[in-house]
C-alpha cells in the first residue's frame, strides 16, 4: 500500500514542479523576477513532497505500534487472558488470515471459532491505518501546495530558498553518519562500563589469564572465569607484526616499482590487478589461509620435524611434529597477503606525491635510479610511508576473518609463531556468535574488547592520517 | 680526481667513435628556410678574444616528443669558460636545447633525439656513453630551487657521494666547503651546515642547488631560468656567481629576461619555434642583430 501511495506523492511532487514552474511564469509576465521559472517549480516540489514525505514515514513507522494495540483493545476476553506469546502468535496468525494466508498454528476450540472474525478485524484496522497514512500524507501534500502556490510570485527568491533546503537535506545526511558513529561509541562505552562494573578493569587490562566462562550454577566446577585481556592483545601484536613483515616490505617495494620504475603500460595493467587483491573478500582469505596455506604450513614444518627427530636438535624435531594447521604465521602470513595492495597503493600515492623535481634534481647530478630512490625519493617520502604502514597496522588490528580461521582458538601468552593463539577480534566473534545472555560478564567482555579495539584503531588512524596529511601539505 | 667519459685514461680519444647512425640522416629536415638562416654561422668570425675553445659543438639536433616535433635541426657551437645564453618565446625549444646536452631527455618518456652533439670532440648520444656518468660531467640547475629534503651539507654531499669522490670524512668536508665558497653561500650557512635546505631562502636555495652541482666538479652547468623564481636581490646574486663561475667552466643559461642574457652572456644564441634562428656574440646580437625576428624579440615586439 505505502508503494502505491509514494508513486502518488511522486507524481504530485512532478505535478507541483510543472505547476510551480506555470504559474511563476504567468505571474512574472513583464516583470523581472528574482529567481526563473524552473526555481519556482523546484520550490513548489519541495513545498509539496517534503510535508507528504515526512507524514508517510511517520505513519510507517506509528502503525506497526498503533495496530498491535487496537488489534488487543478490541480483542475477545478468551484471547485477551492468553500468556503473552501465545497471544502475540494469535494475532499474527489474525493477521496472516486477514491478509487472505493461511493460519501458521493449528487452534483449539474458543480460539479456532474467533480466528475468522479478528482477521476480518485485523484486516480493517489495518487498511484503515494505511489509508489513513495515505490521506493524512495527502492533506499534508495540499496544505504545503496551497502555502508554496499563493507564494508564488516575481519577487520570491525561490532561488535562495531551494538552496537553503539543498544545505539541509545535505547537512542532514552527514548527521546521519555522525549520529550513527556517536551511537555505536556511547553503547560501546555503556556496555563496557557494566563489563567493567562485574570485571575491574586494571583485571582486564593486565590479567594474564583469559577464559572467559561464567557458571551457571555456583558449584559448578570452573565457576570462575578469567578476563585478562594479555594473551588477546599479545596474539593480535604478533599476528600484527608478522603481516607487516609480509606486507611492509611487498607493498612499499611494488609501490616504488609502479611508481619509478615500471612503464607506462605495465602500470596500466599491474595497478588495476593489485586493486583487484584488495577487493577479495577477507573470508575468501580465511580459507585460502585455513585450507591452503595452513596444511601447506604444517607439512613443510612437520617434515623438517622429521628430519631433526633423533639428530642432535631432537628437541625442536619433536615440537615441529607436533605443529598444526593453525597457527599465528599461518594467520600473519596470509592477513599480509591482504595488506599489500593496501600498503602499495598508500605509499604509490605518497610517491607520487614528491615532486619531479627532486628527481630531476638527483637524475642531474648523474645519480641513477636507485640511488634516486634510497637517498632522495623515499628520506623525503618516509613520513608519508609511515602513515601508510599505520594505516595497515590498524587495519591488521581490526581484522577478523582471516583470524578466526586460521589462528585458532587458545588464548597463549606467546610470541612463538607456530603457536595458536587468538586476536581480540575472534574473542569477540566468539563471545557473541551463538545465543547468549546479554547480561553476563561473558557477553560484556566482548563490549570491553571491542572498545579496546576501537580505541586503539582510532588513536592509529588519527596519528596517520595527521602524518600523511602534514606530508601532503609539505608538497602543495 | 676529475674524470672525464671521453677523455679515457688508456688514451682513446672519443672523437674516434663512430657518429651515431641517426645523424648521418638528420630526420625531417624540415624546415623551409635556406640551411644558411637555420644553420648558426660558426665561431669564427665573431669570436673576441676572452672566448675559449669550443667545448660543445651541436650538429642537426631534432628533438621529438612522440609525434610532435620540438627542436628542428638545430646546429651550436659553445666555447668553454663562456656564459652562453639561449632567449626566446616561451616553447621555442630552448629548454629542450639545453637538456639534449646532458641527455635530461631520456629521462622522458617518447622523448627521442637525433643528430650529433658533441663534447670535447666525442659524440655524448653514442651508445657506449653512460648518460649517468655523462650527467656527473654535465651539471645542471633548475627554474626552480629544488634542493633535496636534507641538511645543506648532504645536499652538496650528494653528488660527491653517490660518485664516489671523497675517501675520508675530511676529504668530502673539504669538497663540500670549497663548493659552498665557490658558490658564494659558504658566509651565510657555515654555522648551519647541518640544518634542512629547504629551510633557506629562494635565492639561498638555489646557490645551494649551484653548488650541488660544482660539487662533483663537471666541466659544463646547464641553467635552466634559474632566476624566475627569484626576486631581484637574489637575482643579482645569482648573476654575479655565474660571472664568477665563467672562469671555471662553461654555461649554458636559459632566460626569458633579455637583461639578464645581456648582463652575464657572452655569446647568445635566439630561437623562434623550436629552430636556431640566430647566433653570435651578445653584444652584437643586441646592438646589431642580423635577423628581424631577433631584433623584434629584443625590442619586445613579441614574446
Amino acid at each position: 500500500m505505502i508503494w502505491i501511495f509514494l508513486l502518488l506523492l511522486i507524481a504530485f511532487s512532478g505535478l507541483a514542479y510543472l505547476g510551480g514552474r506555470r504559474l511563476a511564469t504567468r505571474r512574472s509576465a513583464g516583470v523581472r523576477a528574482h529567481s526563473r521559472p524552473g526555481q519556482h517549480g523546484l520550490y513548489a516540489l519541495i513545498w509539496v513532497g517534503m510535508p507528504a514525505l515526512v507524514v508517510l514515514i511517520a505513519a510507517s513507522i506509528f502503525s506497526t505500534p498503533l495496530e498491535r494495540q487496537m488489534l488487543a483493545a478490541g480483542a475477545p476476553d478468551s484471547v485477551t487472558q492468553l500468556e503473552p506469546f501465545r497471544r502475540e502468535a494469535f494475532f499474527s496468525d489474525a493477521r496472516r488470515i486477514g491478509d487472505g494466508l493461511e493460519a501458521q498454528q493449528i487452534w483449539p476450540a474458543p480460539y479456532a471459532e474467533e480466528l475468522p472474525a479478528e482477521g476480518r478485524r485485523a484486516h480493517r484496522i489495518s487498511s484503515a491505518l494505511s489509508w489513513g497514512g495515505g490521506v493524512a500524507a495527502l492533506i499534508a501534500a495540499i496544505l504545503g501546495g496551497i502555502f508554496v502556490f499563493v507564494r508564488i510570485r516575481p519577487d520570491l527568491r525561490a532561488r535562495n530558498r531551494v538552496e537553503s533546503w539543498i544545505s539541509i537535506a545535505l547537512f542532514a545526511c552527514s548527521v546521519v553518519a555522525v549520529l550513527t558513529t556517536l551511537g555505536i561509541i556511547f553503547s560501546l562505552v555503556w556496555d563496557s562500563l557494566r563489563f567493567f562494573n562485574s570485571v575491574p578493569i586494571t583485571e582486564f587490562l593486565f590479567g594474564t589469564k583469559w577464559s572467559p566462562q561464567m557458571a551457571i550454577r555456583a558449584d559448578q566446577i570452573g565457576s570462575s572465569g578469567a578476563f585478562g585481556a594479555v594473551p588477546l592483545f599479545a596474539g593480535t601484536f604478533l599476528i600484527m607484526m608478522i603481516a607487516m613483515m609480509v606486507a611492509g616490505p611487498i607493498g612499499l617495494f611494488s609501490a616504488i616499482y609502479l611508481s619509478e620504475y615500471a612503464g607506462r603500460r605495465t602500470r596500466a595493467v599491474v595497478k588495476p590487478l593489485l586493486e583487484v587483491l584488495a577487493g577479495v573478500p577477507t573470508v575468501v582469505y580465511g580459507f585460502f589461509a585455513a585450507l591452503t596455506v595452513g596444511p601447506a604450513f604444517r607439512v613443510f614444518f612437520n617434515t623438517i620435524g622429521g628430519w631433526l627427530v633423533g639428530g642432535p636438535l631432537d628437541g625442536i624435531g619433536q615440537y615441529l611434529l607436533l605443529v598444526q594447521n593453525q597457527m599465528a604465521l599461518v594467520a600473519g602470513a596470509v592477513m599480509g597477503i591482504m595488506l599489500i595492495p593496501f600498503v602499495s597503493s598508500l605509499s604509490d600515492d605518497i610517491m607520487n606525491a614528491v615532486p619531479q623535481s627532486l628527481r630531476d634534481g638527483s637524475y642531474a647530478m648523474g645519480a641513477t635510479k636507485s640511488e634516486t630512490v634510497k637517498r632522495v625519493l623515499l628520506p623525503a617520502a618516509l613520513p608519508g610511508i609511515a602513515g601508510a604502514f599505520l594505516l595497515a597496522i590498524s587495519r591488521a588490528i581490526g581484522e577478523t576473518m582471516i583470524v578466526t580461521m586460521a589462528a585458532g582458538l587458545a588464548a597463549k601468552l606467546t610470541l612463538n609463531p607456530l603457536d595458536t593463539v587468538t586476536t581480540v577480534t575472534v574473542q569477540i566473534v566468539t563471545l557473541l556468535t551463538g545465543d547468549q545472555e546479554f547480561n553476563s560478564p561473558k557477553t560484556l567482555a566482548a563490549f570491553g574488547l571491542g572498545l579496546t579495539l576501537f580505541v586503539v584503531t582510532l588513536l592509529l588512524n588519527i596519528v596517520a592520517m595527521r602524518i600523511v596529511q602534514a606530508y601532503r601539505e609539505q608538497y602543495d | 680526481m676529475k674524470f672525464n667519459i671521453f677523455r679515457a685514461p688508456d688514451g682513446q680519444s672519443g672523437g674516434s667513435n663512430e657518429p651515431a647512425a641517426a645523424s648521418e640522416t638528420p630526420a625531417m629536415t624540415a624546415s623551409a628556410e635556406p640551411a644558411s638562416l637555420t644553420r648558426a654561422p660558426t665561431l669564427g668570425a665573431h669570436a673576441s678574444a676572452p672566448l675559449g675553445p669550443i667545448k660543445i659543438a651541436a650538429r642537426g639536433v631534432s628533438v621529438f616528443y612522440g609525434d610532435k616535433q620540438a627542436l628542428f635541426d638545430v646546429s651550436l657551437d659553445i666555447p668553454d669558460k663562456t656564459v652562453t645564453a639561449l632567449i626566446g618565446p616561451s616553447g621555442c625549444g630552448k629548454s629542450t636545447f639545453l637538456r639534449t646536452m646532458n641527455r635530461m631527455n631520456d629521462t622522458i618518456p617518447g622523448c627521442r633525439v637525433t643528430g650529433e652533439i658533441e663534447m670535447d670532440g666525442g659524440d655524448i648520444n653514442d651508445r657506449k656513453i653512460d648518460p649517468v656518468l655523462l650527467r656527473a660531467q654535465v651539471g645542471m640547475v633548475f627554474q626552480k630551487p629544488n634542493p633535496f629534503p636534507k641538511t645543506i651539507y648532504e645536499n652538496v654531499a650528494y653528488g660527491p657521494k653517490i660518485h664516489g669522490l671523497a675517501t675520508s670524512k675530511g676529504e668530502l668536508d673539504d669538497i663540500v666547503q670549497k663548493a659552498l665558497k665557490r658558490a658564494g653561500l659558504w658566509e651565510e650557512v657555515a654555522d648551519r651546515l647541518h640544518s634542512p635546505g629547504t629551510g633557506l631562502s629562494g635565492g639561498q636555495q638555489q646557490r645551494l642547488v649551484i653548488a650541488r652541482a660544482i660539487a662533483v666538479e663537471p666541466e659544463v652547468i646547464l641553467m635552466d631560468e634559474p632566476c624566475s623564481a627569484l626576486d631581484p636581490i637574489a637575482t643579482a646574486k645569482i648573476e654575479e656567481l655565474i660571472d664568477e663561475l665563467r672562469e671555471r667552466y662553461c654555461i649554458v643559461i636559459v632566460t626569458h629576461s633579455m637583461a639578464q642574457a645581456a648582463r652575464v652572456s657572452q655569446r647568445t644564441a635566439f630561437f623562434h619555434m623550436g629552430k636556431l634562428v640566430e647566433t653570435g656574440d651578445t653584444e652584437e646580437i643586441f646592438t646589431n642583430p642580423r635577423e628581424r625576428r631577433t631584433l623584434d624579440y629584443i625590442t619586445g615586439r613579441f614574446g
